[in-house]
């Protein structure tokens, strides 16, 4: 199968990848997708106190698009409120890296593992907030 | 050594081997294989389908590439009678190869009806006994593009015309036709066509089928799933790309090369005639392929006179290819009512890329001096 | 060294230059066509067919007259199953095979069911090899035809093939062996292994595509219904004018086998070992599919787990290779071979068939397999499942949301 160059990209210089400590407070951990399917991410956030994410890690099993629509969500992400990181749709991840109808699935997932991530930010808050 | 046998079989063109030979060594990856090596064999088998396709005006995706014509001739009936439940009424002509009328006899046994239809005098088979043959149970009709014996080219397009309003599928076997006369696949055919390499200049052991999009044939060889799981197993690719490149070369320079055969052929007839008025040339005053002639002497041997002929150093046949192992008459004169002691004396001289002027002429003088001597010596014999 | 490196042999081998040398005259020059036994052309062409059939059956320990030539080995294994049941059908209707098969054997047998004969798929051991008990207790008096290939074309598996012949013989069911992948690689003797019915591959063995054959026994005499009908050739049992430089050339890369396989064989094996031990050395978490001992020398199927299989092949994309049948890869289905093996589908679908030939070096499984354990390592440690596993989760008591 030939990749487009931007897959190949961030499929050879992933960026941001890595892991925080799950159990911290500012940040955000989703995990979507199931190895039986082949796409397992793994999306953390660190959200400052404005509401605007610091940093961004992320781990990906799974094909060369899934790698890359994780990887480019990192870059995305980071600087955005979590508003704005939420308004991020998959089809502008296809876009970005020309994925073919075949690894669309591949940016639905990112833009899951985005939800995941902020939901249990959110939750998190909201515990602590009680 | 002069090879006057071009409808057995055809040299493979030096420009077809040259096309080939980087999918014997760099290029040889298994089509179906997803890596670089796969892709590159992939291209090649590619470009063939899309030459082919160019040159009958189809899709590429209704060219089925085969091992040869007779692999062709049998997926195309064997594929639809199989579809239909071997139910129903094949009709196909007294002079088909016999890769056509044997497949016609299989189905027999599996319960299928068969109406053979005798071709005239000159070797020609008539559109409108065929088509009267044709009744509700009809399947298909099986006529070939030209004959492989005599040359006696046949009203495929009346035929191509009249299936189709009679909503019938008609099959024709362009085996000999393709790159010797020209052929449109919707004009000639419009049903299942069968195509062979090894006749134009390509290389043995491929060939191809091709077939209107409306029809879905029930395959012959199954497996791996390869050309659209109508045609299981690894593709020969070495073969399939030497296709193409030698139907692009045949079908480029025919106009002119049929004209400079037909020259060739007839002179060789006049001569032949003229030194022996007793001469017989099959379906004479009929169509033919160029390249083709097909005479008789009654009371001579067919097989004798080849054997003559190969001592002189000439390669012609004396009757298809695939039969002449056996001195019968050919079933095809047979069914033309040619008389057995003319029909046993045939023989089948075929042209091709290679014969010239002066070929033809050494040819001719050797074959009158040969039909000379064995007519003197059954005389004697008689 | 070049790249890529083809490490797919199982898919298909490039001709060996020696046999292409021997098929050129047979393009050009000599052109007749076989069955043209009016003249010379005609006579040399069926001198050249005769002596490749005897190369052929020399390399099997056969008579030449019990071989038939074919377009290549699916088309043997659609004659030899179709073409004997069809034949022995009063017999009986009972056939068995093989879950781990060939499609073209598998798939020709799915087509027989719709012509009323049963068919057994006998499941194989983990090891990826058949236990003779079941076969033998899957055996009744209608049945007629045993189908069991030599060498598996993804897991490289050598099945019982004397032993099964014996157990065949005994009951008088003909032998079937799809031996495209074991034919030139491993000593193959039809009458040692009581096989009825073998299919030859000439691409697989250094030699052209578009050509194989199909062994035919003919004591005890073994008759096939034909598939393609026409000009009588190979004695009726298959049609069509015969591609002399294929033969010529499937003739000598048989040859060459012959002469070449014991010393070739010992090498792959040893390049084979270097590679797998060399790999297995840094990795862990992964195996090797199918029983090491009973195995063609030239294949390796490795496992991978927690790397996701299409990531491994574009990590090591300068690597020829399959990650399943050829016939199949360009499918996102997992192999069918492995799932028989009880392979979960992740571990089937992160699994590598290294195909090791003639032309494999050392610098080259070398190569492969340092590029093999880089790929690993990186796509280990950008794999979420990875790290729980280094944490210790285990992975299966994990509810995955499946999409």
């Amino acid at each position: 199968m030939a990749y487009n160059d931007k897959v190949l990209d961030h499929y050879e210089n992933p960026r941001n990848v890595g892991a925080m400590e799950k159990g911290d407070d500012d940040v955000g951990t989703g995990m979507v997708g199931a190895p039986a399917c082949g796409d397992v991410m793994k999306l953390q956030i660190r959200v400052d106190d404005e509401g605007v994410i610091s940093d961004a890690k992320f781990k990906t099993y799974g094909c060369g698009s899934a790698i890359a629509s994780s990887s480019l969500v990192t870059e995305w992400v980071k600087g955005k409120t979590i508003d704005e990181a939420l308004a991020i749709k998959n089809k502008e991840i296809a876009d970005e890296l020309a994925l073919p109808p075949v690894k669309i699935h591949c940016s639905v997932l990112a833009e899951d593992a985005i939800k995941a991530a902020v939901t249990d930010y959110r939750s998190k808050q909201d515990a602590k907030g009680e | 050594m002069p090879y006057l046998d071009h409808n057995a079989t055809t040299p493979v063109r030096p420009e077809v081997i040259e096309a080939m030979l980087p999918y014997f060594s760099e290029k040889s990856g298994n089509p179906a294989s997803v890596h670089g090596a796969g892709r590159a064999a992939r291209d090649g088998i590619d470009r063939s389908r899309r030459t082919l396709g160019e040159i009958l005006g189809v899709h590429n995706s209704q060219i089925i590439f085969t091992s040869g014509g007779t692999e062709s001739n049998n997926l195309a009936l064997f594929g639809l009678a199989a579809k239909s439940g071997f139910k129903g009424r094949l009709v196909i002509s007294g002079i088909e190869h016999p890769s056509v009328d044997s497949v016609a006899t299989a189905l027999e046994k599996h319960g299928m009806r068969i109406t053979r239809v005798k071709p005239d005098s000159h070797g020609v088979i008539d559109a409108g006994k065929i088509m009267a043959a044709v009744d509700a149970e009809t399947v298909a009709v099986s006529v070939m593009q030209a004959n492989n014996e005599t040359g006696v080219i046949q009203p495929v397009e009346e035929i191509a015309h009249a299936c189709q309003n009679r909503r019938c599928v008609f099959h024709s076997d362009a085996v000999q036709v393709f790159g010797k006369k020209s052929l449109d696949f919707y004009r000639d055919c419009g049903g299942l066509l069968s195509l062979s390499a090894h006749k134009l200049g390509g290389p043995k052991g491929v060939g191809a089928l091709v077939l209107d999009k409306s029809l879905a044939l029930e395959p012959l060889l199954f497996g791996g799933g390869q050309e659209r799981g109508r045609r299981s197993g690894t593709e020969n690719l070495t073969g399939i790309v030497g296709f193409g490149v030698a139907a692009k070369l045949a079908v480029d320079g025919l106009a002119l090369e049929q004209s400079r055969l037909s020259a060739l052929r007839d002179s060789l007839a006049d001569q032949v005639k003229q030194a022996i008025p007793q001469t017989v040339v099959f379906g004479e005053n009929a169509n033919k392929l160029a390249n083709t002639l097909a005479m008789g002497w009654a009371g001579l041997d067919g097989e004798t006179l080849v054997m003559n002929l190969d001592l002189a150093g000439y390669s012609v046949s004396s009757g298809s290819a695939c039969s002449s192992g056996r001195t019968e008459p050919s079933r095809i004169l047979k069914a033309m009512g040619v008389d057995t002691a003319l029909g046993r004396s045939m023989i089948r001289v075929s042209l091709g890329l290679d014969s010239d002027a002066l070929m033809v002429q050494q040819f001719a003088a050797q074959l009158i001096r040969t039909v000379r001597q064995l007519t003197s010596m059954s005389r004697i014999m008689g | 060294m070049d790249l890529p490196i083809y490490m797919d042999y199982q898919s298909t081998t490039p001709m060996d230059p020696r046999v292409f040398e021997v098929m050129k005259p047979w393009f050009v020059e000599k052109y007749g066509n076989p069955a043209s036994s009016s003249h010379a052309f005609g006579w040399e062409a069926d001198v050249a067919v005769e002596k490749g059939r005897k190369q052929v059956a020399t390399l099997i320990n056969a008579n030449p007259k019990e071989i038939v030539f074919t377009s290549g080995a699916t088309e043997s294994d659609n004659l030899a199953i179709a073409g004997a049941a069809r034949y022995y059908k009063e017999k009986g209707n009972h056939i068995i095979t093989v879950v781990t098969e060939h499609k073209a054997v598998l798939d020709t047998c799915r087509h027989l069911e719709g012509e009323d004969f049963y068919i057994t798929y006998l499941p194989v051991q983990p090891n990826g090899l058949l236990d003779l008990k079941v076969l033998e207790a899957a055996m009744t008096d209608q049945t007629i035809l045993v189908s069991v290939m030599g060498g598996n074309n993804e897991i490289g598996v050598v099945q019982p093939l004397a032993e099964i012949g014996k157990l065949c013989r005994a009951r008088k069911i003909l032998f079937h062996c799809d031996a495209a992948q074991s034919v030139g690689k491993i000593p193959m003797d039809v009458n040692a292994m009581n096989i009825d019915l073998l299919s030859i591959s000439g691409h697989k063995l250094y030699g052209p595509k578009g050509v194989g054959a199909l062994y035919v026994r003919r004591r005890p005499r073994v008759r096939l219904r034909a598939i393609m009908h026409g000009g009588g050739h190979e004695r009726g049992m298959r049609s069509g004018t015969l591609p002399v430089p294929l033969i010529v050339g499937f003739g000598e890369a048989c040859e060459i086998c012959a002469n070449e396989m014991e010393a070739e064989s010992a090498r792959l094996l040893s390049l084979r070992e270097r590679m797998r031990t060399r790999i297995f050395d840094k990795l862990e978490h992964i195996q090797v599919n199918g029983d090491l001992e009973q195995r063609l020398p030239g294949n390796l199927n490795i496992s991978f787990a927690y790397v996701e299989g299409e990531s491994m092949m574009m990590a090591i994309k300068d690597v020829a290779v399959s990650s399943g049948s050829a016939c199949t890869s360009a499918s996102l289905e997992p192999s069918y071979v492995l799932r028989a093996l009880g392979l979960e589908d992740e571990l089937a679908h992160s699994s590598i068939r290294f195909g090791l030939g003639r032309h494999t070096t050392e610098e080259e499984v070398d190569w492969v397999a340092d590029k093999v354990i880089e790929a690993v390592t990186k796509l280990r440690d950008l794999s979420p499942l990875w790290e729980m596993v280094q944490e210790g989760i285990d992975l299966s008591t994990i509810k995955w949301a499946e999409h």
